[in-house]
C-alpha cells in the first residue's frame, strides 16, 4: 500500500519503520534534508525534502496515488493544512496529528468532519489512555484491551521472589484453579509463545489473558493483587499529564501534579480546579517526600525528559511506592529502564505507531484479508488478531488440540454469545465467533493461515 | 565491518551468476559445441563457492552500512569476474587466465576491450557469454540481484549507490527491489526492441542478440573483426541511435513511462547529452568530409563514433586511426566525459561534467564579487555543497588514477598515443583506444603486467574508484575504524 508520512520527527521516523517492516511502500517528506538522507540510508523508503503543505511537494510525493497521508509534524496548525490539501489532491485517507487539548474537546468533531480527515492522532491522549488502564490494575505491568468487552491481556513481570519462577505451565494449570492462559512470554530479547512444559523464570514478563473476575482471583491467589491506585502523584504537567490527570479525576482518584514552571502551573489549575498543583522542582527529592510520595498509591513521571523521568521513578521505587510508571521517548532507553527495574514504561510514539499501523493493515484487510483488529504486544515483537469465525471457515467445530496449528500460533480468546471462553485443548471454534489469535513471527490474513 | 554479511550477500550473487551462466550453457547446446562442458563445470564451481557462502553463513546482525555497501559490490565484482572467466580458459579458447580475466571484466564492465585477434573463430557459446556479461554488467550486477533474490537486505540502498553511477542515486518508487525490477523491465524492453529492428534489417538472429546486449550495456562486444563496419547503413543508423538512447539516464525512461514528460523536457543533463554530441558530431563531420564522397556516409561514420565513443560503448564502423587528428582529439575527449548518470555507461558522466563548469563559473563570479551568493542549481535544485564536493574530488580521484595506469601501461613500448589511450579507453569502459589497440587492433599484445592494471582499471573505472579504492583500503578492514 502506498503511505505517505509528512514530519520525520520522533513519531514519524518510528512509524516509518513500523510501515515498512509492514511492506508498504513509504514515502517520506521533512524539510530537513538531513533528516531525510539519514531515513534514507536505513529504510527501504522514498524520501522527499521540502514544505509537506506545498502542492508541488505532495505531488512529487505522489499524493494523488497514496491510500494513506500521515503528517506527524509537530505543529498542528500545519499537519491539519498538509491533510487538508492531500485529501483535495486525492489521497484517499488522511491521519492528523493534532495534540494541542484546545483543538480536542468538542472542536475535533467539527475540525475532523470539514477538514475530511480520517482519524485525528492525540499521542498524548493515547498514552493517557494507556496508562488510565494500567493505573485501574496496577498488578500489571501493562494491560492491552481487546475490542470485546471484559477481555483483557495483562502483561505481569515476574520478580525474583514469585510464586511462579521455576514452575512449566502444567503445573501451575494444577496449582491454580482459575480459569486463564499463559499466552506469551518475553524472556530478555526473545518472544516465545509457551507450551505445556514452558517453564517460567523470574525476570520473564508474561503475558495472560483471562475474565477480569478470574484475573482478580487468580492476582490474589498469587499475591500480586494491589488495589487500585487511587491516590497519584504526576511528575510534569505535559500533555499526557492533562490528560491523564483529567481521566483520574473523572474516575474520582485524586491527582497531585508537580511542575516546575509557574505559568504551567498556573494553566493547569485553570483547566484541573480538581488536582492539586504543585509548582516546584520534580528533581528534588525532598519536595517529592514533603508531598507524601510514600503515601501515594502511584507515582507517573511524564516530564519532556527521559532521564529524569527514569531517575525519579527509581527513586519512588526506592521509596516503596506500589506503581511506578515513566514515559520513555526514546526506545534505546527502554531496555536500560528495565535493567534499573522499572517495569512500566509507556511511550507515546510506540502508542502512535502501533495505531497507524493497525490502521494500514485495517485498510488493507479490506482487500486480501479478514484481521479485525491487531494488537501489537511485547514490544511489538507479538501481535494479537481478531477474527469473526464465518461459514466457509475449515477450523470450525474441531477441538482445538487435534487443530494442527503452526508454530508459535495461539488461540487466545473465543467471544461467543456475548462471553469470553479462555480456550482449553476440548473447546472448538464455532460460526459465528470472534476469535483472537496470538503469533510472533508469521503474518496471518486470514484465520486459515493458522493452520500448518 | 559485517563480515558474514558481505560475504553471504557476495555468495547469493555468486549463485545468481550460476543462473546467468545456464544460458550460455544452452546456446552451446543449440549449436552443439564442446565449450558446453566448460560452462556446465563453472556452473559447479559457481554452485558450491556461492552454496558455501551461503549456507555457512547465518550472520544474526543483518544491518548493513554505507562501508558495507562498498565492500559488497567491489568483492562481488571482483568474484564474478574471476568466476566468469573459467569457461574461456576450461575450453581452451583463451589459454592464458589472465588474457581470460581481462576479457571478462571487459565484459562485465562494459569496455568492450579485447586481448582476441580473431573474433571469428571463437565458439557461438563463448561470444554469447561475454556479450551477455556486458548486458547484466551495464544495469549492475547487483541491481538485477536485487530484482530477483528474494529478502535481500532493507538498508540495499548503500550497494545501489556504489553500483549505480553517478553522482546521486535516486530510486524511482519506494521499495529498492521494485525500483531494480522497473529499471530492469525497461532495460528488457528496449533492448528486445533494438533485436526485432536488427533483424528486420536482416542481420541474422545470433548477431543481433549478441549486437543489442553489447549496445544496451554499452559494451561493445561483436562478432566480427570488423566490428559493425560489414553491416549494412540501416543496420548502422539503429546500433548508432540505441547506443546514444542507452546512454541516458533510465530515470527519464521511467518518468515517460508514467506520462510525466515535464521533467524529462526540462532535464538539463539530457540537454547537456544532446548537445555534445550534435557538437562533436558536426565538428567530426566538417573535419572527415574529404575522406569521403557522399554527404551521408559522413554523417553516419561520424555520428556513430561519436555515439559509440559518447557513450563509452566502442562498437565502429570504420577505423577511425585513419581518420585527421582533430577528429581522433575530440573522440579522445568524448571519451572522458562518457554518458549520463543513472545509464550503462562509463565515464566521467555528463551530469558532473555539467556541475563542474557551473562550478567554475559560480567560483569567478564569486572572484569578481567577493561578497556574492551564488547557490549551484542543476535540474531545477540547488545542488549541496556536499554533492558538488565530490565531484570535485571525483574528478581528482580520476585523472590521478589515470596517470597511475598511463605510468605502468607505458613500460610497454607502444608510443604515448597507443598507450594513453588504452589507459583512457579501459579506465572509461570504452573498448577501442587509437593506435595499435584501435578498432581494427587488440590489447593482445600488451604484458601481463599491463593487462592486469588496465584489467583493474576497468573496474575502477565501472565502479567509478571508490568502492574498489576502499576495498583495497586497509582503513576498511582495520578492527580499530
Amino acid at each position: 500500500m502506498k503511505i505517505i508520512i509528512v514530519g520525520c520527527g520522533k513519531i514519524g521516523s518510528v512509524l516509518v519503520s513500523n510501515l515498512v517492516a509492514e511492506g508498504h511502500d513509504v514515502t517520506a517528506i521533512d524539510s530537513d534534508p538531513t533528516v531525510i538522507n539519514e531515513l534514507t540510508n536505513i529504510y527501504d523508503v522514498i524520501g522527499v525534502s521540502g514544505n509537506g503543505v506545498d502542492c508541488d511537494i505532495l505531488a512529487e510525493a505522489g499524493v494523488a496515488e497514496a491510500e494513506l497521508f500521515a503528517a506527524v509534524t509537530g505543529s498542528d496548525e500545519f499537519n491539519m493544512l498538509s491533510c487538508y490539501i492531500a485529501r483535495k489532491m486525492g489521497a484517499k485517507q488522511t491521519l492528523a496529528r493534532i495534540r494541542n487539548p484546545e483543538y480536542n474537546d468538542s472542536s475535533l468533531a467539527f475540525l475532523r468532519q470539514h477538514l475530511d480527515l480520517s482519524m485525528p492522532i492525540n499521542p498524548e491522549r493515547l498514552a493517557a489512555r494507556e496508562l488510565f488502564h494500567v493505573l485501574r490494575l496496577p498488578s500489571a505491568a501493562n494491560v492491552e484491551t481487546f475490542s470485546m468487552r471484559n477481555f483483557e491481556m495483562v502483561e505481569l513481570k515476574l520478580k525474583s521472589d514469585s510464586a511462579l519462577d521455576g514452575l512449566s505451565l502444567i503445573d501451575l494449570r494444577q496449582k491454580y484453579p482459575q480459569k486463564f492462559l499463559v499466552c506469551v512470554v518475553q524472556r530478555g530479547e526473545e518472544v516465545i509463545i509457551p507450551d505445556g512444559n514452558f517453564v517460567l523464570k523470574s525476570g520473564d514478563k508474561v503475558g495472560l489473558t483471562a475474565t477480569p473476575a478470574e484475573l482478580h482471583k487468580l492476582l490474589k491467589n498469587l499475591g500480586l493483587l494491589k488495589k487500585q491506585a487511587r491516590n497519584v502523584m504526576i511528575l510534569g504537567a505535559s500533555k499526557t499529564a492533562y490528560y491523564l490527570a483529567k481521566a483520574l479525576i473523572t474516575a474520582g482518584n485524586a491527582v497531585k501534579i508537580i511542575e516546575k514552571n509557574a505559568a504551567r502551573c498556573e494553566e493547569f489549575s485553570e483547566k484541573l480546579p480538581d488536582a492539586v498543583i504543585i509548582h516546584g522542582d520534580g528533581a528534588q527529592q525532598e519536595l517529592l517526600l514533603e508531598e507524601g510520595l510514600k503515601s501515594m498509591d502511584a507515582f507517573v513521571a511524564l516530564t519532556g525528559m527521559d532521564e529524569q523521568n527514569i531517575l525519579m521513578s527509581y527513586f519512588a521505587q526506592a521509596q516503596n511506592v506500589p506503581k511506578v510508571i515513566a514515559k520513555v521517548n526514546r526506545d534505546e532507553f527502554a531496555p536500560m529502564a528495565e535493567h534499573l527495574g522499572l517495569d512500566t514504561l509507556v511511550s507515546p510514539r510506540r502508542t502512535v505507531a502501533n495505531i497507524i499501523v493497525r490502521y494500514a493493515r485495517a485498510l488493507e484487510n479490506s482487500r486480501d484479508s479478514s484481521v479485525e483488529t491487531l494488537y501489537k504486544l511485547m514490544d511489538g515483537k507479538a501481535e494479537a488478531l481478531e477474527f469473526i469465525v464465518h461459514n466457509d471457515c475449515e477450523l470450525v467445530d474441531i477441538q482445538l488440540k487435534d487443530l494442527p496449528l503452526k508454530s508459535n500460533i495461539l488461540i487466545a480468546g473465543i467471544f461467543r454469545n456475548k462471553k469470553i471462553l479462555i480456550p482449553a485443548g476440548d473447546d472448538h471454534i464455532a460460526v459465528g465467533d470472534k476469535v483472537v489469535i496470538l503469533t510472533t513471527g508469521h503474518r496471518i490474513n486470514n484465520l486459515s493461515d493458522i493452520l500448518k | 565491518m559485517n563480515h558474514k554479511m558481505v560475504f553471504r550477500t557476495v555468495g547469493k550473487i555468486v549463485l545468481a551468476e550460476a543462473a546467468m551462466l545456464l544460458l550460455p550453457t544452452f546456446v552451446s547446446l543449440l549449436y552443439g559445441e564442446n565449450c558446453i562442458w566448460s560452462f556446465l563445470i563453472t556452473i559447479a564451481v559457481a554452485l558450491v563457492i556461492g552454496g558455501a557462502l551461503v549456507l555457512g553463513l547465518r550472520p544474526k546482525d543483518k544491518v548493513i552500512y554505507a562501508k558495507e555497501g562498498f565492500v559488497i559490490v567491489a568483492l562481488a565484482w571482483l568474484s564474478l569476474s574471476l568466476i566468469g572467466a573459467l569457461p574461456f580458459t576450461i575450453s581452451g579458447e583463451i589459454p592464458s587466465y589472465i588474457d581470460a580475466v581481462f576479457e571478462t571484466v571487459s565484459g562485465f564492465t562494459t569496455t568492450g576491450a579485447s586481448i582476441l585477434t580473431d573474433v571469428e573463430s571463437m565458439s557461438y557459446g563463448l561470444l554469447f557469454w561475454r556479450s551477455f556479461t556486458h548486458w547484466v554488467g551495464g544495469m549492475g550486477v547487483l541491481v538485477f540481484a536485487m530484482a530477483i533474490i528474494p529478502d535481500f537486505s532493507d538498508r540495499s540502498i548503500h550497494i545501489l549507490r556504489a553500483e549505480v553511477p553517478g553522482p546521486t542515486v535516486g530510486k524511482l518508487v519506494p521499495r529498492m527491489k521494485d525500483t531494480a525490477k522497473i529499471l530492469y523491465l525497461i532495460y528488457i524492453v528496449m533492448t528486445v526492441t533494438e533485436i526485432i529492428l536488427l533483424l528486420c534489417g536482416g542481420m541474422p538472429l545470433f548477431d543481433s542478440v549478441v549486437h543489442s546486449m553489447g549496445t544496451a550495456g554499452t559494451g561493445g562486444f561483436g562478432v566480427k573483426a570488423d566490428s559493425i563496419g560489414g553491416y549494412s547503413p540501416y543496420l548502422q543508423w539503429v546500433i548508432g541511435i540505441f547506443m546514444l538512447l542507452f546512454g541516458i539516464n533510465f530515470n527519464l525512461y521511467y518518468l515517460l513511462l508514467i506520462r510525466q514528460f515535464k521533467p524529462v523536457f526540462k532535464s538539463g543533463e539530457l540537454w547537456a547529452y544532446i548537445g555534445i554530441a550534435t557538437a562533436a558530431v558536426i565538428l567530426i563531420c566538417v573535419n572527415i568530409w574529404p575522406l569521403y564522397e557522399e554527404f551521408s556516409e559522413v554523417l553516419r561514420q561520424s555520428f556513430f563514433q561519436v555515439s559509440s565513443i559518447l557513450t563509452t560503448t566502442g562498437y565502429s564502423t570504420t577505423d577511425f586511426n585513419q581518420w585527421p587528428d582533430f577528429s581522433k582529439a575530440i573522440l579522445l575527449l568524448l571519451m572522458c566525459i562518457g554518458g549520463c548518470a543513472g545509464s550503462t555507461a562509463g565515464g566521467i558522466k555528463v551530469s558532473r561534467v555539467v556541475m563542474i563548469f557551473k562550478q567554475i563559473g559560480s567560483e569567478l563570479q564569486h572572484m569578481l564579487h567577493p561578497r556574492s551568493v551564488k547557490v549551484v542549481h542543476f535540474e531545477g535544485k540547488k545542488v549541496d555543497q556536499q554533492t558538488l564536493h565530490g565531484v570535485g574530488v571525483y574528478l581528482m580521484i580520476y585523472v590521478l588514477c589515470l596517470a597511475a595506469v598511463t605510468l605502468v601501461v607505458s613500460l610497454d613500448p607502444f608510443g604515448l598515443e597507443t598507450n594513453l589511450s588504452a589507459a583512457m579507453a579501459c579506465f572509461n569502459n570504452i573498448g577501442p583506444g587509437l593506435g595499435i589497440v584501435g578498432p581494427a587492433g587488440s590489447y593482445a599484445a600488451y604484458s601481463d603486467l599491463s593487462k592486469a592494471t588496465l584489467t583493474f582499471a576497468m573496474l575502477f573505472g565501472r565502479l567509478e574508484i571508490f568502492p574498489m579504492l576502499l576495498f583495497f583500503s586497509p582503513a576498511t578492514w582495520s578492527k580499530k575504524g
